[in-house]
């Protein structure tokens, strides 16, 4: 004799089943795979960057050879590393230069030195030799008269400007670019890949007719939450491998440190991508369940698919610009593009606690409203097979 | 003791838009009983059984079952097999059946103990382990009924069982419906096949247009349709039978001559005609099967 079946069992059985094919598939596998190695790359690709703008190979030549400690030292403490290299012969430098194994070569008296460099001179590396051959002049000069030089130059060196800070933003800035950078399009391909994903199951309980048997024994909106709650389940266990592989490669590679605005933004990652699934997946399903064929999906989905994109560049260009506008704002509370901009803003440190509870605020109430639109269009459409059915009358009937 | 009451549809009717699919429509199964349910194709049986099922709603009308108007949770208990076969290709078989069974309600050992049986009893053994889609069509069939049946229902609803199957296929259907009704369990099914409903169905109902049009057990409907007498008298020329009143001639080939008789028309004078036109060596009496009536019927609503 069966049990009765309580309306949360059916959801969570339609789960379980989603949860136990889906992660047993070598698509699965393969994708958080790829994923990873995209991701490992990445991060990887981006601390070398990061370190690059910082480091420089300088050739120096006859007199200016010298001068290797005084740059090595001088540069460091403006954050920048240089690696000196002697070079006897200029021309050779010169080749050098030409092939990318210098930054620079600096030939010439300390008094007046030559830097050739193939395209430009990072500023780093002119501020610092300006800096050391003014220092050479005033050396030279000073020593002809009555003072020491030596004494005159500490004085010198001991000034510095006060600086005074009026939006201290920290210094992981960066860091927290990168991290804004990486959840954003974490959560892009998320939703994109587990959007798409509810729809083509959707789709195919559609076409392959499972649906009627199941219609019998579940409500529609018991299935719908059902495929919902596990495509994201899957989805989120796929991002909590991937995010968990980032930041062990970034700490491994000191891309990152494990501060507060790493694991905020994770948090807020993850917090954000439920919303963002629970929104958009629900539109995917009632989406899919208008057409009957899986080669049908994309077509019906663009029109959402095309938010999302829209919201993704607009996040990264947010990012990148690090923009505070009254527009970021206001598209940052709407439901459709705050999961994918919201957690940017938050990594940033630009999203007030009021901003956020706005818009957190908004996305439950525009999870309620598309949940309820789209189980009125789901239980319309899921059973009328043929040609696609029009998104008027499976609202309306 | 008085039979408790089955599965009963109850004036249900459902539209379309503009188009009526079913109206008024009424009839009962009861326990033990093995319900036939015949119709030419957009009569309405499909859409009768997913309104039984729950799988569409009805505009008006009531489903009850043991006298009950149904549940969710009462509907948990019936077997059902859609005309349009539905499995998730991608799973396994044994997997899909125990998915399915607590999807019914069924505790987790049972819905395994269920599957496992049926998965024996069916034949599917070495294909246990293997997706669906890579079963050939028969098997998969074989799964279609396992899954309707694995969860123990109280009440069959199968909508065009037989269609497809191999003639091994349509014994080993038959004898699990008739188990099943044996078992006191209201079994309905559609069938195109006129001549398995005959043999196999207690009662009968023939739809047409949303109607049902006649509701008998076979041999009452036989009974009460117009009769055919069939005589071959092989000198007889074409329209001899054409001009005797009250008989219409519905087929004549060869000496071999059928003909529909009126109420009260004798047939001796059709004898005695026949016995004009030189010796008689058949003048028998044939009560119309199934597929006549249910030709008749459609004829009739056009």
């Amino acid at each position: 004799m069966s049990a009765e079946l309580k309306p949360a069992q059916a959801v969570f059985l339609v789960a379980g089943r989603e949860l136990n094919t889906k992660l047993r598939t070598r698509s699965f596998v393969i994708s958080t795979i790829v994923s990873v190695v995209v991701l490992a790359a990445f991060v990887l690709l981006q601390s070398s960057t990061f370190d690059e703008g910082s480091r420089s190979r300088v050739g120096l030549s006859g007199q200016a050879t010298a001068l290797g400690p005084d740059i090595v030292e001088s540069a460091k403490q403006i954050g920048h590393q240089v690696a000196i290299v002697d070079i006897a012969d200029p021309a050779q430098g010169e080749q050098q230069v030409k092939d990318n194994d210098l930054d620079a070569l600096v030939t010439g008296p300390v008094g007046s030195l030559q830097v050739t460099v193939k395209d430009k001179l990072n500023t780093e590396l002119r501020n610092t030799l300006n800096g050391l051959m003014r220092q050479q002049i005033l050396t030279s000069e000073l020593s002809q008269t009555e003072l020491d030089p030596k004494e005159v130059l500490a004085t010198a060196a001991a000034a510095q400007v006060k600086v005074t800070e009026l939006e201290p933003r920290g210094d992981d800035q960066g860091q927290r670019l990168a991290i804004g950078l990486i959840v954003a399009f974490l959560l892009y391909m998320a939703l994109m890949i587990y959007g798409q994903m509810v729809a083509q199951g959707v789709v195919e309980e559609k076409s392959s007719r499972v649906v009627e048997i199941l219609l019998a024994t579940v409500r529609p909106w018991q299935l719908l939450a059902g495929k919902v709650l596990g495509l994201g389940l899957v989805g989120l266990i796929q991002f909590a491998v991937i995010t968990a592989v980032g930041l062990v490669a970034g700490l491994a590679t000191g891309a990152l440190t494990l501060s507060g605005a790493a694991i905020g933004g994770v948090l807020a990652g993850v917090f954000w991508y439920l919303i963002g699934f629970f929104f958009y997946a629900t539109i995917f399903a009632a989406l899919g369940s208008l057409v009957s064929r899986q080669e049908d999906t994309q077509s019906v989905l663009t029109p959402v698919t095309m938010v999302i994109v829209v919201g993704f560049i607009f996040a990264i260009n947010l990012l990148i610009s690090n923009s505070d506008s009254t527009l970021t704002m206001v598209m940052a509370i709407l439901p459709p593009f705050a999961p994918i901009l919201m957690p940017g803003l938050t990594a940033l440190g630009l999203a007030p606690i009021w901003l956020q509870a706005v818009a957190i605020l908004l996305s439950f109430g525009g999870i309620a409203l598309v949940a309820w639109l789209g189980g009125r269009i789901y239980r319309n459409a899921v059973l009328r097979t043929g040609s696609r059915v029009k998104l008027r009358e499976a609202v309306s009937s | 003791m008085v039979p408790e009451a089955g599965l009963e549809i109850d004036r249900v009717s459902k539209r379309y838009g503009d188009v009526v699919a079913l109206s008024d429509m009424t009839f009962d199964v009861r326990p033990g009983e093995l319900f036939g349910f015949v119709g030419s194709n957009g009569a309405g049986k499909t859409t009768t059984m997913r309104i039984a099922l729950g799988v569409l709603e009805a505009d008006s009308g009531a489903v009850r079952w043991a006298g009950e108007p149904t549940t969710l949770s009462s509907r948990r208990r019936f077997g059902y097999m859609p005309e349009e076969r539905g499995l998730y290709p991608k799973m396994k078989v044994l997997d899909q059946l125990i998915y399915l069974a607590k999807l019914h309600g069924m505790p987790a050992n049972d819905a395994h103990r269920a599957a496992d049986d049926w998965i024996v009893r069916l034949g599917l053994r070495e294909r246990r382990l293997d997706e669906v889609q890579k079963l050939s069509l028969g098997n998969q069939q074989r799964v279609q009924l396992a899954a309707a049946l694995v969860h123990d229902p109280e009440v069959l609803v199968l909508d065009e069982p037989f269609s497809g199957l191999d003639p091994v296929a349509v014994d080993v259907m038959s004898q699990v419906l008739k188990e099943k009704s044996a078992a006191g369990i209201p079994v309905v099914f559609s069938s195109h096949q006129l001549d398995l409903v005959q043999r196999l169905c207690d009662r009968v109902g023939i739809v047409n247009k949303g109607r049902m049009v006649a509701c008998d057990t076979v041999d009452a409907l036989r009974s009460a349709g117009a009769s055919e007498l069939h005589v071959h008298a092989p000198a007889a020329p074409p329209g001899w039978a054409a001009g005797i009143a009250g008989v219409t001639v519905v087929s004549e080939q060869d000496g071999h001559t059928s003909l529909r008789v009126g109420d009260g028309v004798d047939d001796q004078v059709i004898l005695r005609a026949a016995l004009d036109t030189g010796p008689v060596h058949e003048f028998s009496r044939h009560r119309p099967s199934l597929a006549d009536l249910f030709r008749d019927v459609v004829k009739e609503g056009r």
